[in-house]
């Protein structure tokens, strides 16, 4: 990647709590970053922060992105070079504080100023639609609506993809997560369909469920190392999309070897 | 020809100051307004200001730097008035009232507050949950309205989608108002007084209409009314 390219700015967010935007931001990231770009996470979520653990970098954490904004040190001090890629960082939030720590305007000169060091630069949006939200939101030059194949997550990302077409945001992408293939199949879960076509707006990926995630989680190592777990794969395939790749989405409907030789018939 | 400067009216009214800015582009607006403001700060000081925007479109992030700017300098903006609709629910979206007590028609004595029986307001979709649509005339949507939006209607509602928000045809108590989509699933149906919820439903969706038939709400395949 030429160096003189500026960073694009992509922010994760949902709505909804709990559907995995910590979890994507570290593995898109994680995944980026073994295509050798340079990446650097920001954790918008002030005074919850998670992202370093899913990293598995909180017991370096020295400075913080509310010590960057109140210039208590230098952008480059709070950034946390990650242990396995070394062009992966991490601006980690304070704990201590709360949203209202940092404006949208700090967000914007912040990511200017990081614009010229990296290729990408992913901001993990807190859960609402309040200060943290529109934080985390208005550097972004693009935003990944995250949401999982449940009326409630939809309902919320559906509200956040309304806020961002009223801000001028759109078009954001959407990312599926948590999708269990035998649930939908029995017709007790919403399949990939119905929440494209409810949401309309482009899809980017589609990430299964995996148990494996809350091991990986609980380890600080994420899943998009491991080139053998599904999800993580999935990861893998939304960084290519990020890319400009074409990729086709997994198939996790794997029909049986009756219905394969039905197929050839 | 000499440029127009950007006209900036301010007048006392109930509830603090009305602002009024028309004449130029928006930027120039609001330089003007925060000039006016820096040059008469002891007059501007904690004033309570409503802002009448007229066809200015604003979204949500020049509408919310306008006000802490505005509150940088001591002054709190409570309203915004606006033609647009785009403004008003970015208006709306950032907990700012879009209507002042008293009618706004000192300016613009051409616009009737009341609009005629058959007005429509034409509404692009799709109408994603938070969104609200509310008119004294019949709605038109193209494209779905999703459950968590709302429209309520004088008159009847036409939907060019799927319906799963919640929708109130003749609010103000027109029992002739109907309400139809191309696939009727809405979280609540009102038409006048009466209040339904959509039965779950199995199988192809079709077109429906919904209506008051003898103070009861009833859904019908659109087909059944076409002859009438």
């Amino acid at each position: 990647m030429d160096g003189n390219m500026t960073a694009k700015v992509i922010t994760v967010a949902s709505g909804k709590g709990g559907v995995g935007k910590t979890t994507a931001v570290a593995n898109i990231a994680m995944a980026l970053a073994t295509r050798d770009q340079r990446v650097i996470c920001v954790d918008g979520d002030i005074g919850l922060r998670n992202l370093d653990v899913v990293l598995g970098l909180e017991n370096r954490i020295v400075y913080d992105l509310v010590d960057v904004v109140e210039g208590r040190c230098r952008l480059r001090q709070a950034m946390i070079r990650d242990k396995r890629m070394p062009e992966l960082y991490l601006i980690p939030a304070a704990q201590t504080r709360d949203k209202t720590a940092v404006s949208p305007s700090d967000m914007v000169r912040l990511c200017d100023e990081l614009r010229p060091e990296t290729d990408w630069i992913l901001i993990d949006s807190p859960a609402g639609i309040e200060r943290g939200f529109k934080n985390a939101v208005a550097p972004a030059d693009r935003v990944i609506v995250m949401t999982n194949p449940d009326i409630s997550a939809v309902r919320d990302a559906d509200r956040v993809i309304g806020l961002l077409e009223a801000e001028g945001k759109g078009p954001a992408a959407l990312v599926i997560n948590r999708l269990n293939q035998a649930m939908v199949r029995r017709g007790e879960m919403l399949s990939v369909e119905d929440v494209v076509d409810l949401l309309a707006i482009e899809l980017i990926g589609i990430v299964p469920e995996d148990e494996n995630v809350i091991v990986s989680t609980n380890k600080g190592q994420p899943l998009a190392l491991d080139g053998k777990s599904k999800a993580g794969q999935a990861f893998q395939n939304i960084a290519r999309r990020l890319l400009g790749e074409k990729v086709p989405f997994l198939d996790f409907n794997i029909p049986n070897i009756f219905q394969r030789l039905l197929g050839r018939m | 020809m000499g440029e127009t400067p950007p006209l900036i009216q301010i007048k006392g009214i109930r509830d603090g100051l009305l602002i009024t800015l028309t004449g130029a582009s928006w930027p120039e607006l609001v330089t003007a307004f925060i000039d006016n403001i820096e040059n008469r700060s002891t007059f501007f000081q904690g004033a309570r200001v409503a802002l009448d925007v007229g066809p200015v479109e604003l979204r949500v992030a020049e509408l919310s730097s306008l006000r802490d700017r505005l509150s940088e300098r001591g002054v709190f903006l409570w309203a915004i008035l606006s033609e647009s609709p785009l403004t008003e629910n970015t208006a709306q979206n950032l907990g700012l009232a879009t209507r002042i007590s008293k009618p706004r028609l000192v300016e613009i004595p051409n616009v009737a507050v009341e609009p005629p029986e058959d007005a429509t307001k034409w509404v692009k979709g799709p109408l994603r949950s938070g969104g609200r649509v509310t008119f004294n005339g019949n709605v038109v949507v193209m494209g779905d309205v999703n459950s968590g939006a709302e429209i309520i209607a004088g008159g009847s509602i036409i939907i060019w989608g799927r319906l799963r928000g919640l929708v109130h045809a003749g609010a103000g108590g027109d029992e002739k108002a109907v309400v139809c989509a191309l696939e009727l699933a809405p979280t609540q149906l009102r038409i006048a007084g009466e209040i339904a919820v959509s039965p779950k439903k199995q199988g192809k969706s079709q077109p429906e209409v919904a209506h008051l038939q003898d103070g009861h709400l009833t859904a019908e395949p659109w087909n059944v009314l076409n002859g009438r």
